[in-house]
């Protein structure tokens, strides 16, 4: 039985082992600045992982193989309680390693999230709604217009309350797709309608809750030129699983071209735009 | 009656009544079986749900005509409707979380051993005892009454996640299908729960820490016994705040409060105080559900697992033939499990908008819970090895319960950092983890302690083929469902989704899904085989005598099953640690706690170690 057990154990680990080592179902090419920093963290601590799941399971299967009761009569189990040598021994390396790994794993957070965008970052609104997104542009004045919760109207099609009195609106922009420019760095400014939403691109390695009641700002430089899907990954209801659109990360000349277009004609270059570019095919 | 009793007296003669005996029973022993019982009907519930829940992931549009037929509104024409799927979700952790992971181990084994092994006649507070499971029981009813009285003909049960986020949950029908009177229920259930395990933890400290018999030291406990009195302070310290929350969530939803709901909000074509339907809300915020919701809910995942932690370190040591290894550490291990355990719960919340610096902070706690984890696996080995195992289907569970902590702890140490939750909140990599450690892992505690103390219960052993079989597929089973749970969190496959038809990215992944979902259905058909042996061991099982596993601990000092007061009248006195086998020069290889018998170093981890 022990050593049935033991070959089991042994068997599930290197099964486990396998299914990441073969790195068949894996993340996604990395498409921003930091996901190369992100993977390297990743890499380390899967390693740190991997080691201490297989070391442990083969320990558990080695013990179980080894240490079977014969049935001998009179044979007796060693009588020990414990080593408080061992005891301090694993608690300090194990103490050193995990914290090390945690300490390590804050570069890419500080470089994300403790600092402030860097200056003339690109910047969109993002206003989230029960199974839609809208992304607000600023136009060529790079000022958003004033938005109001009592000026929206989902059946106006004015879903994030834009005051179309204000001046800084008259060239702003709202669309269901979210545009970028390529390295450069981004930021998003994080709202939501009605309940939390969470934004979500697989290869871009990041996602950030929207908050109703917050503007949460975020930012990251993408570098690479494509179309990707965005979805939400905070349950916000019954069509969560449907809320879907697309982030297109585009070269910056496009960008400026985008940013001299009235709302129309913003829109229709989108459909064009998402249109032309597929999305990777791994 | 005799007359050499202790002092601290807590009689009560066994009831005459059906009614009093097993109904309103203020014995702990009957007790805690009502709260297996309890467990048992739930864990069922919750099973079923998580097959449902597998099928319609695994072929989306099915048209499966049995289920058209029970839930017409959910499944019109035999096909879910994804409102349908997410109160399952929403029931399925729910049910599992509070009714199985927090009644099974604590309410449960603890109910009727802790007072037993410490040398009790009964818990200290009898008829609290007895509240403590008829609340529960109660909150369980509500909790199944949300499946028919959801407010929504097309779910059984409120939608939002076993976590309940608000403003979704606090917003009412406006916010869509599974926010009406489901949800209210759902927040009633728990708050009744609450107050039940509050009554419980109440008694299990106070048991603990009066009632012990002579001799009965500290240092002398079973390990199982550490691990309920921490549990029980845990249950303590972190359900008043979830309590306090529900409470807040409920005035939301029915008294037009705003504790959690900001100003401004547009919801389904309504601003905020322009329709009687959705009144003026403002000030509030949801970030602070989430703290008073992981202030419980961290703790909640040791609640859930501490006490298997208990029962694996007895049940190894009782058929390894060897004491613990390093009983003092695993003490302490406990302890510092449950202490960073309330200083962690901000992991749940790294991308949530919460302060990227606490964020910080939280993160270097969490990898720091990693350290008394890995020292209590470190022993469990250490108890291995040397020793002259016997492979009960107890040992089994035990051992795979190590394997599987193992298994299921490690990712932590990659969800736990900030930065690597960019990419992996809220995606199938996290449910592989909180599955394995949180719920099979504990489950696999509970199943070992189910096959160990299951003739001291009922006086007869569980079958111990049909228990192996059980356990052979139900090992290689969990892993099959929950490991490509992680690849799949690391391509992106977000939870709480009802089909994964729409995305591109998710394609790939299709014949993993159905791989899991195959692995669940088996799985969930085994257990099939513990709940006929459970039941037919009761009544056809081969006798049990006295001690017939050769242990130590008290339990196995008194009759099979243990008459009304544990102890015929006559309580036990202590000499000794409760882990002493292979004693050199003893005559048999294990001294129970209350041999006299040849004077050995008092065995409790410190021999041959001078601080």
């Amino acid at each position: 039985m022990g050593r049935v057990l033991a070959v089991i154990i042994w068997l599930l680990t290197l099964l486990s082992v396998a299914l990441f080592v073969s790195k068949k179902w894996w993340f996604p090419p990395s498409i921003s600045e930091h996901g190369p920093a992100l993977d390297r963290q990743f890499l380390i601590t899967i390693l740190v992982v991997g080691v201490s799941f297989t070391a442990a399971q083969i320990g558990l299967g080695y013990m179980v193989w080894k240490y079977r009761d014969t049935g001998k009569s009179g044979d007796r189990a060693l009588y020990t309680h414990g080593s408080n040598r061992l005891e301090v021994l694993w608690t300090v390396i194990t103490a050193v390693v995990f914290i090390a790994l945690a300490v390590m794993g804050q570069s890419v957070w500080a470089s994300l999230r403790l600092h402030d965008a860097p200056p003339g970052a690109y910047t969109v609104e993002v206003v989230a709604q029960q199974f839609q997104w809208n992304f607000h542009y600023p136009g060529k004045d790079n000022v958003f217009g004033r938005t109001d919760p009592s000026l929206i109207d989902d059946s106006a099609l004015n879903f994030i309350g834009l005051d179309d009195t204000d001046p800084n609106a008259k060239d702003d922009s709202v669309t269901a797709a979210l545009a970028i420019p390529v390295n450069r760095p981004v930021e998003l400014r994080l709202r939501s309608k009605d309940v939390i939403h969470s934004f979500w691109v697989p290869p871009l390695r990041f996602k950030q809750d929207l908050v109703p009641g917050m503007e949460i700002k975020v930012h990251f430089t993408a570098n690479k030129v494509g179309k990707y899907e965005l979805a939400c990954a905070e349950l916000c209801g019954q069509l969560h699983f449907k809320m879907k659109s697309y982030m297109l990360v585009l070269p910056e000349d496009e960008i400026k071209s985008l940013s001299a277009l009235s709302q129309e004609q913003f829109q229709a270059r989108m459909g064009e735009l998402l249109a032309k570019y597929q999305l990777p095919s791994d | 009656m005799s007359a050499e009793t202790h002092e601290a007296v807590h009689r009560h003669e066994p009831p005459k009544s059906f009614i009093r005996k097993y109904i309103f029973s203020l014995d702990h022993k009957v007790i805690g079986i009502q709260y297996i019982l309890l467990a048992l009907a739930a864990v069922l519930v919750g099973m079923v749900m998580s097959v449902l829940m597998r099928m319609n992931l695994s072929w989306p549009g099915t048209n499966w005509p049995i289920l058209g037929t029970l839930f017409p509104g959910g499944a019109p024409g035999g096909v879910m409707n994804p409102e349908f799927y997410l109160s399952l979700v929403t029931m399925h952790g729910t049910i599992m979380v509070f009714f199985v992971l927090t009644t099974a181990p604590q309410g449960g084994f603890g109910n009727y051993f802790l007072p037993i092994q410490i040398g009790a006649e009964d818990m200290a507070f009898p008829v609290l005892n007895m509240m403590s499971f008829w609340v529960t029981f109660i909150g369980f009813v509500v909790i199944l009454s949300a499946i028919f009285l959801s407010g929504a003909p097309s779910t059984i049960g409120p939608i939002g996640g076993w976590t309940g986020y608000p403003p979704l949950s606090a917003l009412g029908q406006i916010a869509g299908p599974g926010q009406g009177m489901g949800m209210n229920l759902w927040i009633i259930s728990i708050a009744i729960f609450c107050v039940g395990s509050l009554l419980g933890a109440l008694n299990f400290i106070t048991t603990l820490l009066n009632m012990r018999t002579k001799g009965m030291s500290l240092m002398r406990m079973p390990l199982t016994c550490w691990a309920w009195f921490t549990t029980a302070v845990l249950a303590l310290l972190s359900f008043p705040v979830l309590l306090g929350g529900g409470i807040l969530l409920l005035l939301d939803r029915l008294a037009g409060t705003s504790f959690f709901i900001p100003g401004g909000l547009y919801v389904s074509g309504l601003l905020s105080g322009t329709n009687p339907n959705f009144p003026l809300h403002t000030g509030g915020s949801p970030i602070l559900w989430q703290h008073l919701f992981w202030f419980f809910g961290h703790p909640e995942v040791y609640i859930a697992i501490l006490p298997g932690m208990g029962a694996t370190s007895h049940i190894l040591a009782t058929f390894a033939r060897k004491p613990v290894f390093g009983y003092r550490a695993m003490v302490f291990a406990i302890f510092a499990i449950g202490l960073l355990g309330f200083f962690v719960w901000g992991h749940h919340m790294f991308i949530s908008g919460m302060s990227p610096y606490s964020a910080v902070a939280f993160s270097l706690l969490t990898l720091s819970i990693g350290v008394p984890s890995a020292v209590k696996t470190f022993n469990w080995l250490g108890t291995l090895w040397g020793g002259r195992i016997r492979f009960t289907t107890a040992m089994l569970f035990a051992i795979g319960f190590v394997s599987l902590f193992v298994a299921g702890g490690i990712s932590g140490l990659i969800l736990g950092q900030s930065s690597l939750d960019l990419p992996m909140h809220d995606t199938y990599i996290v449910l592989g983890h909180f599955h394995l450690v949180m719920g099979v892992a504990s489950i696999f505690g509970m199943f070992a302690a189910t096959y160990f103390w299951f003739p001291k219960m009922f006086g007869r052993f569980m079958n111990e083929g049909i228990g192996k079989i059980h356990f052979w597929i139900t090992f290689v089973g969990v892993y099959c469902i929950f490991v490509p749970m992680h690849v799949m969190g690391l391509v992106g496959m977000p939870r709480r989704y009802a089909a994964f038809t729409e995305y591109e990215f998710l394609k790939s992944l299709h014949p993993l899904v159905i791989f899991v979902s195959v692995a669940a259905i088996i799985t969930v058909i085994v257990q099939l085989l513990f709940y006929f042996n459970f039941f037919w061991s009761m009544f056809k099982g081969k006798k049990a005598s006295d001690n017939p596993w050769e242990a130590t601990t008290l339990e196995w000092n008194t009759a099979t099953p243990p008459p009304h007061d544990n102890f015929a009248g006559v309580l036990p006195t202590v000499y000794r640690g409760p882990y002493e086998f292979a004693v050199p020069g003893a005559p048999n290889d294990f001294m129970m706690q209350t041999d006299v018998g040849t004077e050995v170093t008092s065995g409790n981890g410190h021999n041959g170690h001078k601080h």
